[in-house]
């Protein structure tokens, strides 16, 4: 029972309780979006489960995980004594993600700049269709162009018996990564209210002190994400390393030289290892470390943007 | 009497936003060291004045301006520094913006920009602008915070701050005291009294009241025209020259 309020039940309150056909389309709706979300996790987990059930049984058996990721000699084949390493691997993932990331950085920070910032109408349609049309490029066209033209180019450059290496897929990795990050910079700068670069405009300050002092300062998250996106892309991106990067297993010593992946490592490999071996294990194993590395990095940029929202 | 020093001169100034003209022809003086006030309904021009005043048109591809401003003596429309011109001019936008840096920072910025450095001088400048727009006392201890997380009234005292930092030698208030409550607006009405001494200010108005309570001229601005500027008391209790200032000073207008 209400409280005693000394009224009898009106017509308003009759209206409170019942419930039309909106109420139900919209129960229903949020059942169905629920049930959509749900499955994709459940889909993830999925995938999560069963590569970590092949590979786990493997790094914490015959192998020994502290061997696994110091030892740089990956010899799966080998018919005498057959080592599974990934340190050379790893360093030919960093290495050439590193270089990317020094090449991709300054150029899609400036282009996202040109695009939000100074750009107007439509050169900066244009531009915007460009960067997108870029993004859409497939791994393996980037592959070619690096076996096809930066190859040579190398060689040719710089007077080495082979352009296939860090410097070669460094470079196409960066490439690749640069439009999408630049998509993602510019859609930070796009956030960026009007009203802040107008204040400081009225003030006097000049178009780069407004970049520098205010929108960057406020866009720092979404930049940050972009920059963590595009790591993200270079670690997990496997054609066209494969083919720009020489493949082959090596501590490097200078961005000549050749590397291997540990993407590039699974895509060639996987097909010929025996289900169930050693070898197919330690391949799993090597999916379950790029999956937590990916994993930590796509959730480094939610913290780092959602860490903005809050603020703001 | 001593003719007045005329401060600003504007000649025949036409503002369009396309097509559409939004200020048809205005003439007026502002004498240095007056507070200037423009009343006028909805749309009438005023804020669109305001911004040709310190050259804003040139963030709105769509805004056209021609005339005559004359600032200091020189014609602003074809001055080679306009980031020169803007420092020597505060704004106080309608809609506060607190932008998205420390309280400090939002005042100190101006002065950094034309090269302060020293913290000793920042802090001089900080305390005192905050304190001119009345809101030092509240953010005193909490200088550090976002700007832009100050309620909408604080926010608009920290635009004031901001302008006032720039150490401007004519001020432009747009329909300040929008979201500020009345003792506050009071407070800050009379730091504008003191600051006329220093400053020149153009004051724009939706409040007939306070253009009264301030002003020491006020214009009456109506569909992009000037209908008349005259001494502020002369405007509401003397002699008008159009009726219809008569009526939007009593608050008959239709
Ligand atoms: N950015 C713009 N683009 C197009 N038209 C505009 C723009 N700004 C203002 N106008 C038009 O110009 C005219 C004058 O507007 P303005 O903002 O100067 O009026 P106002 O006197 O400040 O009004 P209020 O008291 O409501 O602030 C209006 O008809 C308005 O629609
Ligand atoms: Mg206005």
């Amino acid at each position: 029972m209400p409280a005693d309020v000394g009224q009898p039940p009106t017509k308003t309150a009759m209206d409170l309780d019942v419930r039309g056909q909106d109420w139900y389309v919209d129960k229903l709706v949020s059942v169905l979006v629920f049930v959509g979300g749900i499955s994709a996790v459940v889909l993830i987990l999925g995938i999560f489960v069963f590569i970590t059930k092949e590979g786990v049984g493997f790094v914490f058996g015959p192998m020994e995980v502290w061997e696994f990721f110091t030892s740089p000699f990956w010899r799966p084949t080998s018919r005498t004594e057959a080592t599974y390493g990934i340190l050379a691997l790893m360093v030919g993932t960093a290495s050439v993600t590193g270089l990317a990331m020094l090449i991709a950085v300054p150029f899609s920070l400036g282009a996202a700049v040109f695009i939000g910032e100074f750009a107007t109408g439509r050169t900066r349609e244009t531009l915007k269709v460009l960067v997108e049309l870029l993004a859409a490029i497939p791994s393996v066209v980037w592959g070619f162009i690096g076996l096809a033209i930066m190859n040579p180019l190398i060689i040719e450059t710089f007077d080495v018996p082979i352009g296939l290496g860090i410097l070669n897929s460094g470079i196409i990795l960066g490439l690749m990564a640069a439009p999408i990050m630049t998509t993602i910079a510019e859609d930070a700068l796009k956030a960026v209210p009007d009203g802040y670069r107008e204040a400081a405009e009225a003030m006097g300050a000049t178009k780069w002190q407004v970049i520098s002092k205010v929108v960057f300062p406020a866009a720092k998250n979404g930049l940050m994400a972009a920059v963590l996106l595009g790591v993200g892309r270079g670690f997990g991106e496997t054609m066209a390393v494969l083919m720009a990067s020489g493949h082959s297993i090596n501590l490097p010593t200078s961005v000549f030289d050749s590397v291997r992946a540990l993407t590039a490592t699974i895509a060639a490999e996987l097909g010929e290892a025996p289900v169930g071996s050693d070898h197919y294990r330690a391949l799993f194993t090597i999916g379950i470390f790029l999956f937590l590395i990916t994993f930590v990095i796509n959730l480094m940029a939610d913290i780092v943007i959602r860490g903005g929202g809050r603020k703001r | 009497m001593v003719a007045p020093t005329v401060k600003l001169a504007v000649r025949d100034l036409r503002i369009a936003y396309g097509e559409e003209e939004a200020v048809s022809g205005i003439s007026l003086d502002v004498h240095a060291n007056e507070i200037f006030g423009i009343i006028g309904p909805a749309g009438s021009g005023k804020t669109s004045f305001l911004r040709a005043l310190n050259r804003m048109e040139m963030f709105n591809d769509d805004m056209h301006v021609s005339g005559e401003i004359v600032f200091g003596g020189r014609d602003i429309s074809d001055i080679r520094n306009v980031y020169a011109l803007r420092q020597k001019i505060g704004v106080v936008f309608p809609l506060p913006v607190g932008l998205p840096m420390s309280v400090y920072d939002n005042v100190a910025l101006s002065p950094r920009l034309r090269g302060v450095k020293n913290k000793a001088a920042l802090d001089e400048i900080v305390e005192r602008c905050l304190t001119r727009a009345a809101l030092w006392d509240e953010v005193k201890d909490r200088l550090k915070a976002l700007g832009s997380l100050l309620s909408g009234g604080q926010q608009q005292r920290l635009t004031i701050a901001r302008a006032l930092s720039q150490d401007p030698e004519l001020l432009l208030l747009d329909e300040f005291s929008i979201a500020v409550d009345p003792v506050t607006t009071m407070r800050i009405e009379d730091v504008l009294r003191e600051l006329k001494e220093e400053v020149t200010i153009i004051l724009v108005t939706n409040l007939v009241q306070q253009a009264r309570r301030l002003a020491d001229r006020t214009a009456f601005f109506l569909s992009g025209e000037l209908v008349e500027v005259a001494e502020t008391e002369v405007l509401f209790t003397g002699e008008v020259k159009d009726q219809r200032t008569r009526d939007y000073v009593e608050g008959r207008f239709g």
